[in-house]
């Protein structure tokens, strides 16, 4: 019983980052049908700025936070402005091409910086928290309590205010959008700020558990997350969520029997599944139009 | 005049979608634009609205060029378009809808607005709190034009409103028009029922592959010759 709560707690833990980076494609797909595959070295950037404010700096680790979060921003934002905004009107390819690009020029860059190699260091959060006669880690709690606070702010942001409105309209008709008054370049300008400043949060919660930062950190943990959003019901936000404690809950569920070796495979396993049987994932929405 | 477009050129690619076209709205008019399918008329509303740019030509409202002007500056200059095929907010409910037609107004004027567009349609305050892609073929024409109303356009563009609609529907969209139109708003309308347009419009224009035929009041045309043989089947 212990065995399966603590693998549990697990998979949350790392369904939180898949989800947190999981709703940055997701809404980003949503309003420019652009897989950006650059968002997933926006958490290496995030996790990089959290590390040297920490290591170098030696800021104290909430004041670190805000500046990876900071940081992961205004990359999501200038990357949009310079890579993607001058190609709005081009076919959809080419953006899925120039994202790759940049995604290497970020990977590359980073190495270029920061040196190939894994930088380590030690801990932010530790202990456990006891419960009856379970012991949980404190990084875990923490990570799931996190995730759950920013997808509620989220929420709120997209459900009620004015800029979260516009983004669900623009994500539904640009054209008839512009017609009500709506800005496109500030409105999706707001999505990429949203969805890399999720990533940052994510990239300081990876940093938590994992406690080291790599140039290529981004790219295996933004694809699982790209499956998390497809298999969610890609340019859902409910379905990201779902779609990243899912990956998590199933990577887990592959360490407790044994075939933890397997749980990568096990993942891209789901990615061509649910490409196959429903290609809309969980929450995709069906394209029916009412004439 | 409210709206003055003179000799515009529209082109998609290497198509030329609008020849020269010129046509002016006065305030409290209706001016109607009337013609077959693939005439040219959205065209012309979308490049009024900035979505398509013209390659050449002027296109002045209140007396001020708004040929570079941004579609969403346009909007919040008093100049509100009702699209072809409705084209509501699916996924949003009905006052959602309706709050983004008033994007460009300020927070305080959004409820007196919302309760003129529940007393033209009162279906839609029935139905205030359902998805908009529920609604019916008719309700989402009413909840279009509603959306529209809501910035409190100086000058409103319907395009193809009584498109897909039930004959009853058609009459009660044309009700609505003018009764807008009693109420001094002043209305370009796209249509291909040039019957129901040239009714309730002051003045009209035909347009015929990018270019405009004809022109003169309502009734002028109504009863012209050329008119009755093309369009209202007589």
């Amino acid at each position: 019983m212990s065995l399966f709560f603590s693998q549990f707690l697990n998979g949350l833990q790392t369904g939180s980052v898949y989800a947190l980076v999981a709703l940055g494609y997701s809404m980003v797909y949503g309003i420019i049908l652009l897989l950006n595959f650059a968002h997933g070295d926006i958490i290496m950037v995030g996790a990089y700025a959290a590390f040297y404010s920490m290591t170098a700096f030696h800021l104290h680790p909430l004041l670190s936070v805000v500046l990876a979060v900071a940081a992961s921003t205004l990359l999501g934002v200038v990357i949009e402005k310079v890579a993607y905004t001058p190609l709005r009107q081009a076919p959809r390819l080419s953006l899925l091409i120039t994202a790759i690009g940049v995604s290497f020029l970020l990977e590359n860059g980073a190495q270029l910086l920061f040196g190939s190699e894994t930088k380590s260091m030690s801990p932010i959060v530790t202990g456990n928290v006891s419960l009856g006669s379970m012991s949980i880690s404190k990084v875990a709690l923490l990570t799931i309590a996190v995730t759950v606070a920013a997808m509620a702010i989220l929420t709120f942001l997209v459900q009620r205010t004015k800029l979260g409105k516009a983004m669900r309209a623009v994500s539904e008709d640009m054209g008839a959008a512009q017609l009500m008054g709506i800005s496109l370049n500030k409105t999706i300008s707001f999505t990429f700020a949203v969805g890399s400043a999720l990533a940052g949060i994510g990239s300081v919660l990876y940093l938590c558990a994992y406690t080291q930062a790599s140039p290529t950190m981004g790219s295996m943990l933004g694809l699982k997350a790209f499956v998390a959003a497809v298999l969610g019901g890609i340019g859902s936000i409910p379905g990201a969520m779902i779609g990243g404690f899912a990956i998590g809950l199933l990577e887990a569920l592959c360490s407790a029997v044994n075939l933890s070796v397997w749980k990568d495979g096990v993942v891209f396993a789901i990615l061509i599944l649910v490409l196959l049987v429903k290609p809309t994932g969980i929450m995709g929405r069906s394209q029916a139009e009412k004439v | 005049m409210l709206l003055s477009v003179q000799d515009i050129h529209v082109y998609y690619g290497a198509i030329h979608a609008v020849k020269g076209v010129s046509f002016d709205v006065d305030k409290g008019e209706i001016v109607t634009l009337i013609g077959a399918n693939g005439a040219g008329k959205s065209t012309v509303l979308n490049t009024v609205s900035g979505l398509l740019h013209p390659r050449s030509g002027s296109i002045l409202f209140q007396d001020e060029s708004i040929v570079s002007v941004a579609p969403n500056k346009i909007v919040g200059r008093g100049l509100a378009q009702c699209p072809e095929g409705r084209r509501i907010f699916a996924q949003m409910t009905v006052e959602e809808n309706l709050e983004m037609g008033a994007y460009t107004r300020p927070a305080s004027s959004i409820e007196q607005n919302i309760a003129h567009v529940y007393d033209l349609f009162p279906r839609l305050k029935e139905r205030r709190r359902q998805i908009g892609g529920t609604l019916s073929g008719g309700e989402q024409q009413m909840l279009a034009m509603g959306r529209a109303l809501m910035s409190e356009p100086k000058l409103l563009m319907l395009d193809e409103p009584s498109m897909g609609l039930a004959p009853i529907l058609v009459e009660q969209i044309f009700a609505i028009i003018d009764e807008l139109h009693a109420s001094g708003s002043t209305i370009l309308l796209v249509e291909q029922n040039a019957q129901m347009a040239l009714q309730v419009a002051d003045r009209a224009y035909v347009m015929e592959s990018g270019q405009i035929t004809l022109s003169g009041t309502g009734s002028e045309l109504l009863n012209s010759d050329s008119i009755k043989k093309a369009y209202l089947g007589g």
